[in-house]
């Protein structure tokens, strides 16, 4: 039993955190929300030069086949920083799609060079960035077709753009298990987005309670803004366990339960943790020059994305009803 | 990363879920807070001794079985999910024991550990005064030296003692040095409840018991061979308790998954009526799983050498909440029956509320997490 993080896990979390940490990341969303995907397309290959695209796609064929812990690793340092782009689509569900539909393509896939994306009806209406994707696709129950984008529609998040899909060849009938499997690990993924955008929001919010004065102290002396912080902590410190336990348990029978216990936990501590970081920040936070929106918009569309937090209770308390 | 036990610790969960299969009573206990009940409860505490269950994590020679962290934790989920009563030893067993094995003297130790652990001996804590709740450090009971004797006189007034109407022995903190600052000069002592000069006043929880007690000290000896670490040093000693209260140790997550599973054969049964409260059910679970799993990552810590530290905090906001929410939710689902005092649910949802007062208000315990883990400034606590 051994229920943390290993130093590799570590490292790795330290070499994307670094990476990130130097690039002017919130500059590359807000462009890419504008169509300017330059720098945001430079920052997919730098992650991919790390290893990131290649982590679901097996090591025969190019890949890391690394486990769900370091996906869950990968995507909350995506999260913690923002990075725009399809990822949770190219790394996490195209794997299992190419696998099926274009096996040849799962070595381009994990160097980087393949940018695909898709829409998963009911819960994943829209394809992300289907404008500049290679590859999209519509999977739609068991169904997967190629898919044509129709017109973007904006999200909350200007960084996220959405489009309609609509099909076009019938390329496979994928396993049900298979499309369970990918759902998960979307959901898994997006939920380790969240919990990294929760913790940069609590971050920020603790940065800016301490320098900024208000009645001749710091905003962080105040009692009230002090608990309502502390809140978010326990919220975010308790929503990671049960990431890493759905990790463990992914592709099991409980994976369902699992997957879905860590959407819901995460999606609400990542929400508390936006709305504190809004208050503790007062006005400025609500402007759009400064880049706190960025992750409170994030958050907001990433509660909702691979599953609503609703639909994931419903699975949780489905599965518990026929255990 | 993973969740996988040895042959060896998945052998001793098994022993333990057998005999405990074979020993829990049946039906439930009398309330701990009542005479019965208590009477009731120590029995069973001889019971788990007398087949070395009742320390797992202990050295052999003091009635343990030397069992590891992760054996300790997997017994009490399996205690619980049992259906074996709490614990009335727990106090001594989870505050005072840790303290006594690093603190107390080899005599101290030949002296209660061995009467702690059968049960023989239940210990109640007497820390909070009438002045002093989750500011300790404002004790004001005194404890003036006697030469002559080689000890101690106790005087002053101890309040809210959990246990202490019903145990044999306590523990708490008196001030020895009164010129010395607030958390200097506090001595921790042991003493008998019985002892010439203590008078103790039962005082009844919201749940009607008896849970509670007022202590009354007046010139109460106490030798030297009772004072815990040294003289003068017992805020530093019982500080390393707080931190056992809030962490680890009195919270095992088998009792809130326990709670929970409960919680989903009543949804099950009452659901139907009742769609509404889908959600709070889901998140009681959920919260109860979280709990266990956070605890499986602080045993990781720990056997790594690392320790809780302020991380306790986080934990004791954690279940004092996740607990009150999860009777909460029973309560709802049972509806106009859940104000009946027969009902367990609400025994439970009474002792729960205690939860986020005791070892700390959460208040507390959230501005240990704003200063020590998020690093905020300390100050404008009345603002």
């Amino acid at each position: 039993m051994k229920f943390a993080l290993n130093d590799e896990q570590r490292d790795f979390a330290k070499s994307l955190d670094d990476l990130l940490g130097a690039a002017d990341v919130p500059a590359a969303a807000r462009a890419w929300g504008e169509g300017d995907h330059a720098a945001g397309r430079k920052l997919w290959t730098r992650l991919a030069d790390l290893g990131v695209h290649g982590l679901c796609v097996p090591e025969d064929a190019g890949g890391l086949g690394a486990t769900p812990a370091d996906v869950v690793v990968a995507f909350e340092q995506l999260g913690r920083h923002l990075v725009p782009g399809p990822h949770v689509e190219s790394i996490v569900v195209a794997p299992v799609v190419l696998a099926a539909a274009d096996p040849g393509a799962l070595e381009r896939l994990a160097s980087g060079e393949l940018v695909v994306t898709l829409a998963a009806p009911p819960h994943t209406p829209y394809a992300l960035d289907a404008d500049i994707a290679d590859l999209v696709f519509l999977l739609d129950g068991s169904t997967l077709c190629t898919g044509t984008a129709g017109a973007l529609r904006r999200s909350v998040d200007t960084a996220r753009r959405l489009f309609p899909v609509s099909a076009g060849e019938r390329l496979a009938a994928l396993p049900a298990d298979t499309v369970a499997a990918a759902f998960d690990a979307a959901a898994l993924a997006c939920s380790a987005q969240l919990l990294g955008a929760g913790e940069r929001l609590l971050a920020e919010a603790v940065e800016y309670a301490k320098a900024r004065r208000q009645f001749g102290r710091a905003i962080g002396e105040f009692q009230a803004l002090k608990h309502a912080l502390a809140d978010v902590r326990v919220g975010l410190d308790f929503a990671r366990p049960l990431l890493y336990g759905a990790a463990l348990s992914l592709g099991s029978a409980d994976s369902a339960r699992d997957t879905s216990a860590a959407k819901v936990a995460a999606a609400d501590a990542a929400y508390r943790a936006a709305r504190t970081a809004l208050q503790v920040h007062g006005a400025i936070g609500y402007t759009l020059e400064h880049d706190l929106g960025l992750w409170i918009t994030k958050v907001r569309a990433l509660v909702s994305a691979w599953g609503t937090t609703s639909v994931h209770r419903k699975r949780v308390l489905a599965a518990l009803s026929t255990a | 990363m993973n969740l996988d036990f040895t042959e060896r610790e998945l052998a001793f969960r098994d022993e333990a879920r057998d005999w405990l299969r074979e020993h829990v009573p049946a039906g439930p206990m009398p309330p701990l807070d009542t005479a019965e009940g208590f009477a009731a409860r120590r029995e069973w505490e001889a019971t788990l001794a007398a087949a070395r269950w009742s320390v797992v994590a202990w050295p052999e020679k003091y009635h343990g079985r030397d069992a590891s962290m992760v054996e300790w934790v997997l017994f009490e989920e399996e205690y619980y999910r049992s259906g074996a009563p709490v614990r009335a030893a727990q106090n001594g067993i989870s505050l005072l024991a840790p303290i006594i094995f690093e603190h107390g003297t080899p005599e101290q130790q030949d002296r209660y550990l061995p009467a702690m652990a059968d049960g023989t001996e239940i210990w109640a804590q007497a820390w909070s005064e009438p002045e002093a709740g989750s500011d300790l450090a404002s004790i004001r009971s005194t404890a003036t030296r006697d030469e002559a004797r080689g000890g101690w006189l106790l005087n002053g007034q101890k309040t809210w003692s959990s246990r202490a109407a019903f145990a044999d022995r306590a523990f708490g903190l008196f001030r020895s040095d009164p010129t010395a600052e607030r958390h200097r000069g506090l001595t921790y002592f042991l003493f008998p409840l019985d002892a010439e000069g203590l008078s103790i006043r039962p005082i009844p929880q919201l749940d009607g018991h008896p849970g509670f007690a007022e202590l009354f000290f007046d010139d109460v000896f106490v030798p030297d061979a009772d004072v815990l670490g040294a003289p003068g040093d017992g805020w530093r000693v019982a500080m390393s308790t707080a931190g056992n209260e809030r962490g680890l140790s009195l919270r095992s997550p088998g009792r809130f998954c326990a709670a929970a599973d409960r919680l989903l054969a009543l949804w099950r049964e009452r659901g139907a009526e009742h769609p509404h409260l889908r959600d709070r059910v889901v998140d009681a679970w959920l919260a109860a799983q979280a709990y266990r799993l956070y605890t499986w990552g602080t045993v990781t810590r720990l056997t790594a050498g690392g320790d809780v530290g302020a991380h306790g905090s986080v934990n004791k906001l954690f279940w004092s909440q996740l607990d009150v929410g999860l009777h909460e939710v029973a309560l709802d689902l049972l509806g106009p029956e859940s104000e009946l005092r027969d009902e367990p649910w609400l025994d439970g949802y009474l002792f729960s509320l205690s939860g986020p007062i005791y070892a700390g208000t959460n208040e507390i315990q959230r501005n240990i997490v704003a200063e020590r883990l998020l690093g905020l400034p300390k100050g404008g606590r009345g603002r």
